[in-house]
């Protein structure tokens, strides 16, 4: 999960690592009593669970109240990057010396903690990693260990000594940030020193792992605050897997790269897939039934494909499932279903059985893509 | 042959009185695996149809000799479970469990670099050598005795790949599901060791999808030190960037981690890649001759 820079920050300060005064405006007159607030100018910056902000014209300095109200008017309600703006963060204005670059996280690769700084700030560090690696500070660290003080020696080498003591504190802090709060990146970029020494977070960029929330609850519970499509909402709420695209033919299958790989089949059919949703290993009639209604759901569904691979999942469990959807939910679409693996004879058969007019059996992944492919472009 | 588990495979598994862990324990057994014992806190001294139960795996070793352990344990307590295995010596743990937070298999993976013993998963399905063991969730039924050797990061796709080459008459030497996480145990280069280093295996598919660049390291490996044959499958070329697709470690970041990006890597060191999981089976068919 992606928060907020303003929700990042919030984490920052608990950790003891300043961040401008800064307010959250969801309208054009928030934003302008919170630059009053903060001494007449400000800067307002979009909350958007993606980056690029600072070039996409989702940052703006503005030197009156007036000035900040019309550069939340212009963002709020807008899209950024196919994210709806929802809110502005407005920040005070700060004497900036020099800019710098930090980031921790966990590196997947290696299974370790790698730390980065550079004296370069507000940089592309893909772009300052592949051009210019040696003004780049980076360390491993075994989680085992942890951050030791020789890795924030090294790693605030590159800055001016002034920002040696600050630098080192909010890199600390952040690691610590990284494995208390279960983050697998905290990126700060520009992390600044001020006229007066001082070392500022002026971004903040914080990643939780989703299968750590429930460690923190309130963290959890930021989720909520977050804009999602109303079918994505609706899986949410029945922790299914489910990811909105952009086609019409819905897919339904167990295991994350069978789904993957049926989202590709069907591409190569001709066609686009609706959506990903995983049923997960184990899936429960239920769980189908509730799957078909989700995918159902969405308008632009033409065909459903139902692609199951049995291992965990049981075929006879899978077949029951649709038949119980079929009784909860209209069949709006016809409704391709192919089964193998576990139980999978017993599947078939339920569904035979059944006869019912919607469902459409197919022998295998191939010609079941072509089939929802076909019945998608005919009813469209 | 094989890798990772055969006949001398002697099964604990942890977790052993939940539903799966006792549906996938009896399927593993009837399949001929000799498990030799369960573990789940508080309920040593039961048995789960004649598999007695211990309250740790340091007294099921103990007590049985077991080699080799399977976790089914709930994701919180997962991570604390393959320590728990590593500390009593298992050589080659097989984590089932699904979603264990990323910080704890850090730990995880640290620790046993110090230990020596093997980890595949999690989020894995197992590990099986058809005809001698299974190890896991794959459905036994669908593989087949034989010589090419099957790593993948999806579950369901080792079966719809081994499925296909079963219904061809290719049988399989192990089938390794190495798991969807982000930080995991064995990769495909761990994998792609053990199959080149294995008489019986001939061939390999490799099987991935987006994130991460376990695919690129596997084709840098393979470029050096593998002399048998390769054929690839990526999944995840509609995967839209920035989005986690099922898998947590499943998700394009920027421009990197995409399934083009990975076919090609393999593609540039010989590897075939399949455009689908039917096309893979027919790129084995025609290496094998």
């Amino acid at each position: 999960m992606d928060l907020y820079e303003h929700m990042g920050k919030d984490l920052f300060r608990a950790h003891g690592i300043a961040t401008p005064r800064g307010l959250v405006a969801f309208s054009a007159t928030d934003a302008a009593e919170a630059t009053r607030e903060l001494g007449g100018r400000s800067v307002v910056k979009i909350q958007v669970q993606v980056g690029g902000r600072g070039k996409g014209g989702g940052v703006e300095l503005c030197d009156t109240p007036e000035a900040a109200a019309a550069a939340a008017e212009r963002m709020l309600g807008s899209d950024f990057k196919g994210f709806p703006v929802t809110r502005v963060l407005v920040e005070e204005l700060l004497p900036i010396a020099q800019e710098f670059y930090t980031s921790v996280l966990l590196d997947r690769s290696s299974g370790e903690d790698l730390a980065l700084m550079t004296a370069e700030g507000g940089v592309d560090i893909e772009e300052l990693a592949r051009t210019r690696p040696e003004v780049l500070r980076r360390v491993r660290i075994d989680p085992l260990l942890g951050m030791r003080p020789f890795h924030v020696r090294e790693l605030v080498g590159t800055l001016p000594v002034a920002a040696w003591e600050g630098a080192g504190a909010v890199l600390r802090a952040m690691y610590q940030l990284l494995v208390e709060r279960d983050a697998t990146l905290v990126e700060i970029n520009p992390l600044v020193l001020l006229e007066d020494d001082r070392v500022v977070a002026l971004d903040a960029k914080v990643t939780i792992d989703d299968n750590a929330l429930w460690r923190h609850p309130d963290l959890e519970e930021l989720g909520s605050q977050f804009p999602i499509d109303e079918v994505e909402a609706r899986a949410k709420e029945k922790d299914l897997q489910y990811v909105k695209l952009d086609g019409n033919v819905g897919i339904i299958g167990n295991g994350a790269g069978l789904v993957m790989s049926t989202l590709d089949v069907v591409a190569q059919a001709g066609a686009r897939a609706a959506n990903f949703l995983d049923v997960g290993g184990g899936a429960s009639a239920d769980q189908m039934a509730t799957s078909l209604e989700v995918v159902l759901s969405d308008p632009a569904v033409k065909s459903v494909l139902v692609n199951i691979f049995g291992g965990i999942t049981r075929c006879d469990v899978v077949a029951q499932g649709v038949l119980e959807a079929l009784d909860r939910v209209e069949a709006r679409v016809p409704i391709v279903v192919r089964l193998d693996g576990t139980n999978a004879e017993d599947g078939r058969r339920i569904l035979a059985e059944a006869s019912h007019p919607r469902i459409v059996p197919a022998a295998n992944m191939l010609e079941a893509a072509e089939e929802a492919a076909d019945l998608a472009a005919k009813s469209s | 042959m094989s890798i990772l588990v055969d006949e001398r495979t002697s099964l604990v598994v942890q977790g052993i009185t939940g539903n799966e862990g006792t549906f996938h324990t009896l399927r593993n057994r009837a399949y001929g695996t000799k498990v030799v014992a369960g573990v789940t806190p508080g309920k040593g001294g039961q048995d789960v149809e004649g598999i007695p139960v211990f309250d740790t795996v340091a007294r099921a070793v103990a007590e049985t000799g077991a080699n080799t352990s399977m976790i089914f344990v709930p994701p919180r307590f997962a991570a604390e479970a393959i320590l728990e295995a590593a500390d009593a010596g298992v050589g080659l743990v097989v984590c089932i469990t699904e979603g264990i937070p990323v910080r704890d298999m850090a730990t995880v993976h640290s620790a046993l670099t110090r230990r020596g013993t093997t980890l595949v998963g999690p989020n894995c399905p197992g590990v099986i050598s058809p005809g001698a063991a299974n190890v896991g969730i794959i459905p036994g039924e669908i593989c087949a005795p034989g010589r090419v050797g099957l790593v993948s990061r999806s579950g369901t796709l080792v079966y719809q790949i081994v499925h296909e080459l079963t219904q061809r008459g290719i049988g399989q030497s192990t089938c390794v599901g190495m798991g969807g996480d982000p930080v995991h145990g064995i990769g495909f280069v761990e994998a792609l060791e053990r199959f080149q280093a294995d008489a019986s295996t001939e061939l390999v598919v490799l099987t991935g999808e987006i994130g991460g660049d376990d695919e690129e390291r596997a084709a840098a490996f393979i470029a050096d030190n593998v002399t048998k044959p390769v054929v690839g499958y990526l999944a995840g070329f509609e995967a839209p960037p920035g989005r986690r697709m099922g898998h947590a470690g499943a998700i394009v970041t920027g421009s990197s981690g995409t399934a083009a990006a990975k076919a090609e890597a393999l593609e540039a060191v010989g590897v075939a890649v399949g455009r689908n999981p039917m096309q893979v089976a027919e790129l084995v068919a025609e290496r094998l001759g």
